[in-house]
């Protein structure tokens, strides 16, 4: 992309100086001094000139694009697991999408517009002094006046036209603030009413947009003004000397014809400034997003973890004995058997929070052992599967894999003996075949298998395409309860998985769906270790053993 | 409503419309004439006439050096004030489409602000479509007129070049933006989806290890609609390139049927300036032409919503409101969102004066939508709500919600004061009525840190889930409807508050008619009646001590609820 945009820029320039030459050979036609075959070279400079507008435009595309690109792989690739639901995504979704397109403005207007006039103006001064030093003094005296004045205006203005903008913004929420309202207003009977407000609201915002822009285009207009007076303060002058005889008409053309392209690059590099604000303004945020905040880079925690090591483990309280068949361990595909895990004194604190989030836990999961985990909202039962799962480091404490730190072990492969359906499993905007795969590398057969096995078959072959039938965002085609089965259909899809990691799989389903989610557990979990954080009686009934995670008051496993 | 929805003008504004483009057109024409009176200037100049023959041409370059850009400033502002009120008047009149329609859709947050940018439509296409435009259509011809005195073939040659570079380039570059719009807009939903997929499925992403294949799948949507972009770059920089080429060409013409014509040197010049200056404002309307199809797509949409039928058929002369206390007697209803199955199919219920009845249920039981069919917001498609035996279809909707009404699924904080956002359930509540409904919904605690006048931020930013569930449930006291209809009150709040939240309800509640929609059990012992949906029917009703009795879905849900309780 460093060519792409260096040949933009110097199509850019080429251009300008080619407008030099043009006004050399038109004014030469126009005095007499050239004939008007020299209108064939003229046309070709036009030409040219044609020919690098058009290439500086295709450079400076492919140049905003392959920025925007590069930007939104870096922003993607950067991004954490445990990041997702957080505030960042939102604002990430958004600038990976449309907001990285505010760089256009800079990288296509206003980066050839300053390359542009950080050589034009001179090489037409340059030229003017050749031709006729009176001329090249009124424009070089006059030229810094219209960055000094850009300047001077702007900054004069700075604290109102900021003021302005903040009541701009203000009243300009309004609207839509009124609009994503408008039922709660119905439910009052304001909704009318509110009309009128939106009216007075309206000319409230312009008479204070207008109050704005009088003064913003203040700037526009002394810049205008110096430009014009500038042409004003050559020309007359240079009519009074040919009068005089002092001076040949084919230099007075020329000098009419460039002193207002010397002001023009500088003018042009003003209207694209704001613009191009607006454009770094993304590129900083996008920036920040891609270099870690501190509090979030995983390779830190690692140096604090203290191994702790309860004295007394407390023996496991059952809630819920329920019989289990002899496990068969050996499910074809895999190479391990399900692990011990045991977790010692596990402690989780996110970055800005107060409390912890999991608060000294120490448990013990023997192989295929079935573990429902309940407690109330904020007791750190999802930061426990979490943790399992590699997505948050603990602040304290230790998790063991068969004796193995799980901080010691590689992830990916780890991840690889795990099969996880969280709280509200995200389905993605693929067919319902892909989203039950998830990258997986296994047969439409296998897809239909899993699917069968998690009660989903039946709506899904119900669906328009079967399984080839794209979701929409987020799954918005299914209900809840068919989007819990399809997640649950991922975690079939992995017979290899020796280890069930379940959020609240019946949460928001309503009692059928719930029993055949039940159902589809139950077979699932047959000779894996499952750890089930549940709230409903009938997944806790598919459990061994209840372990309780506690408030604060109620520390470590009970 | 007016008959035609989203009409672009209102009274006054084509007078300051006219106003605004004479301005434009006269900085166009000030500009051309600066450029033309210089070169007649310095050319007669150079014929050394006496100093008198140039006073009137010195005299004009000046003064046009000085209007152009006054008046290019009285354009500008004259064009900002009509656009924006053009704007408003959008605004206003979208509004007014919206206030009768169906509800807005939940997950929809993203779609209202895409609908409030399209307002921004109608001031793109005035100041930067049409404005521009006719200012350069009447520059231009003025710039023709001219040359047609000087030579008539030069006249032509330049209406030509003018004609292409300020009609055909902008249509060709709307026709294309238009055409390239319909492939680059899936383009851009691809990529938004796949972006949302990489940043909210990032944890299941992890877990199967499916991340690199669904960041490779981004990155190919990316190419895909960098694709598309760089067309569109390719079409604007042959558009650029073009208006250039048909501007030096022109002038080239124009010399040329100059010299053929024998044309003396102060009129060739005069000729030749002009010819190049008037294309000053036609060549941005190529991007104006680019602008247009975007402009034009926002305008459709608008249009659209204009035009969508209101929710509820209202009756053709309502009757007034009954007097006495209000007693509902719902009979058989099946109320249907669009063509899918009945949201509620055939439910009968009734409620006396002064019971509270909980409705309770799994999600998409119809629990909500008997609320809003009660409210009128929804229409009936079979069966009847009789309020003291009137069906409440023969009442104007907004009168039977002053009757029926009360906290409502996803209640809304507006950006105002805490003071503000109450009263909007009660303008002419009194301040110790305010205190009160507060001190009933237990937010006194809140006010009495924060204070009334605090404004709270966008989307209740600044308020917890709690709060706001509270902040409605005052409103709705605060509005003391006949009956009181409360939707999830403890939704998006944690359980300790939810529960310490419907306590201090049912305390609130006593005595009045209440019609609450709930998840959670705790304290239900309180209320008349439990009416269970499930599929939107009754499948469950009764007392909670006798709906605990009996197996089925209150029973699950009242034992989980306590397993699940410290």
């Amino acid at each position: 992309m460093r060519p792409h945009l260096a040949a933009c820029l110097a199509a850019a320039v080429a251009a300008g100086l080619l407008v030099l030459v043009q006004a050399e050979l038109l004014a030469g036609v126009l005095s007499g001094r050239f004939t008007t075959a020299v209108l064939i070279p003229l046309a070709l400079v036009v030409a040219a000139r044609g020919l690098l507008g058009w290439a500086r435009g295709v450079f400076a595309g492919r140049t905003a694009v392959a920025v925007k690109s590069q930007l939104r792989r870096r922003l993607l690739s950067r991004f954490q697991e445990q990041d997702a639901g957080s505030a960042r995504s939102g604002e990430l979704v958004t600038l990976a999408g449309r907001g990285l397109d505010a760089l256009d403005a800079y990288l296509t207007g206003y980066l050839p517009a300053v390359a542009v006039a950080g050589v034009i103006p001179i090489a037409v001064v340059v030229r003017l002094f050749a031709a006729d030093l009176g001329t090249a003094v009124i424009v070089l005296l006059t030229l810094p006046l219209i960055p000094i004045f850009g300047a001077l205006v702007g900054w004069t203005t700075r604290a109102v036209t900021r003021q302005q903008l903040e009541a701009l913004t203000r009243l300009g929420g309004h609207f839509l603030d009124v609009v994503r309202g408008l039922p709660t207003l119905r439910a009052f009977g304001r909704a009318r009413h509110q009309a009128s407000v939106i009216e007075q609201v309206a000319a409230a915002h312009r008479t204070a947009t207008m109050r704005t822009l009088r003064v913003a285009f203040l700037s526009s207009l002394v810049l205008e003004l110096v430009a014009s007076l500038s042409l004003a303060l050559v020309a007359v002058p240079v009519g009074l000397r040919l009068l005089s005889g002092s001076l040949d008409l084919h230099t007075a053309l020329l000098v009419l014809l460039l002193a207002p392209e010397a002001y023009l690059p500088l003018r042009a590099m003003g209207t694209t400034f704001h613009a191009a604000m607006e454009g770094v303004a993304a590129a900083d945020q996008a920036f920040s997003l891609i270099t870690p905040t501190p509090g979030r880079d995983p390779g830190r925690d690692h140096a604090q973890i203290r191994v702790h090591a309860p004295d007394q483990p407390t023996p496991p309280r059952d809630h819920a004995q329920i019989r289990i068949q002899a496990a068969d361990l050996r499910i074809s595909g895999r190479d391990h058997a399900p692990p011990a895990i045991r977790l010692e004194g596990v402690t989780v604190r996110y970055p800005g929070r107060g409390e912890d989030a999991l608060d000294d836990v120490t448990l013990e999961i023997a192989p295929g052992e079935k573990v429902a985990v309940i407690g109330p909202s904020g007791a750190g039962k999802s930061t426990l599967l979490h943790v399992l799962l590699g997505f948050v480091t603990p602040s304290r404490g230790r998790v063991l894999i068969d004796g193995a730190d799980l901080a010691g072990l590689d992830l990916e492969e780890w991840r690889r003996r795990l099969a996880f359906v969280p709280q509200r499993p995200h389905l993605f905007a693929a067919t319902v075949a892909d989203n039950i795969s998830l990258g997986a590398d296994v047969s439409p057969d296998e897809v239909r298998t899993a699917a069968a096995a998690a009660q989903a078959a039946e709506f899904v072959e119900a669906l328009p395409y079967g399984y080839e039938t794209e979701l929409g965002e987020r799954g918005a085609n299914l209900s809840a309860g068919q989007r819990q089965r399809v997640a649950l259909a991922r975690a079939f899809c992995r017979p290899s998985a020796e280890v069930l990691l379940l959020d609240e799989p019946t949460a928001r389903l309503d009692g059928r769906s719930e029993a055949a989610v039940v159902a589809a557990t139950r077979t699932l979990a047959e000779g894996r270790t499952a750890i089930i954080v549940a709230h409903r009686p009938a997944m806790i009934e598919l459990a061994d053993r209840v372990i309780r995670l506690g408030d604060h008051a109620e520390r470590g496993a009970a | 409503m007016t008959g035609t929805p989203l009409r672009l003008l209102t009274p006054g504004m084509p007078r300051r419309l006219v106003l605004a483009t004479l301005a434009g057109a006269a900085a166009d024409l000030a500009g051309i004439a600066l450029i033309a009176a210089a070169a007649w200037m310095i050319t007669r100049a150079a014929e050394q006439p006496p100093l008198a023959a140039l006073s009137v041409a010195i005299v004009a370059v000046r003064a046009f050096a000085t209007t152009r850009g006054l008046f290019r400033y009285g354009e500008r502002l004259a064009g900002h004030d009509v656009a924006l009120r053009a704007q408003a008047g959008t605004r206003e009149r979208l509004y007014q489409a919206l206030v009768p329609a169906g509800p807005l859709p939940r997950r929809g947050a993203d779609l209202l602000s895409r609908m409030v940018d399209d307002t921004d439509a109608v001031q793109d296409l005035l100041v930067r479509c049409l404005l521009p435009a006719v200012a350069a259509l009447l520059a231009g011809t003025a710039a023709v007129v001219l040359a047609a005195f000087v030579l008539p073939a030069a006249a032509l040659l330049l209406a030509a070049g003018l004609l292409v570079a300020g009609v055909a380039l902008p249509a060709a570059t709307a026709v294309a933006a238009r055409r390239r719009s319909a492939r680059i807009a899936p383009a851009r939903a691809e990529l938004a989806a796949r972006v949302a997929d990489l940043v909210h499925g990032a944890a299941d992403l992890a877990a199967y290890g499916a991340r690199d294949r669904a960041l490779s799948a981004g990155m190919e949507a990316d190419a895909r609609l960098a694709l598309l972009e760089r067309g569109r770059s390719r079409v604007d920089a042959a558009a650029l390139g073009l208006g250039v080429l048909v501007q030096g060409l022109t002038v080239v013409a124009v010399v040329l049927a100059a010299s053929s014509a024998d044309l003396d040197g102060v009129a060739t010049a005069v000729l030749a300036l002009t010819a190049l200056v008037s294309f000053e404002p036609v060549l941005p309307l190529g991007a104006a032409g680019e602008r247009l199809a975007g402009v034009l797509a926002a305008l459709r949409r608008l249009r659209e919503i204009g035009a969508t039928p209101a929710a509820v058929t209202e009756p053709g002369t309502p009757l007034p409101l009954p007097d006495e206390p209000p007693a509902l007697e719902i009979e058989d209803l099946v109320v249907r969102h669009g063509d899918r199955a009945p949201a509620l199919n055939g439910v009968s219920l009734s409620i006396a004066p002064g019971d509270r009845v909980a409705i309770v249920g799994p999600s998409g039981a119809g629990k909500s939508t008997l609320l809003a069919a009660l409210m009128r917001t929804v229409d009936i498609e079979s069966g009847n709500i009789m309020l003291n035996g009137v069906d409440i279809r023969r009442f104007a909707s907004d009168d039977v919600r002053t009757r029926m009404t009360g906290l409502i699924q996803d209640p809304y904080v507006f950006q105002a004061t805490l003071r503000d956002n109450l009263r909007l359930a009660g303008p002419d509540a009194s301040d110790d009525d305010l205190a009160r409904a507060v001190r009933q919904a237990r937010l006194d605690d809140w006010t009495g840190r924060t204070g009334w006048d605090t404004t709270l931020g966008e989307d209740g930013r600044t308020v917890s889930g709690g709060q706001l569930q509270r902040l409605a449930l005052a409103r709705a006291l605060l509005y003391d409807p006949q009956v009181l209809l409360l939707d999830e009150p403890a939704e998006a709040v944690d359980e300790e508050t939810a529960d310490a939240l419907l306590a201090d309800l049912l305390d609130a509640t006593r005595g009045r008619t209440t019609l609450l929609v709930t998840h959670r059990l705790r304290g239900l012992e309180q209320v008349d009646e439990i009416v269970v949906l499930e599929d939107g029917r009754v499948v469950q009703r009764g007392p909670h001590h006798a709906l605990v009795s009996v197996p089925g879905y209150y029973r699950d849900l009242w034992e989980s609820e306590a397993l699940t309780r410290r």
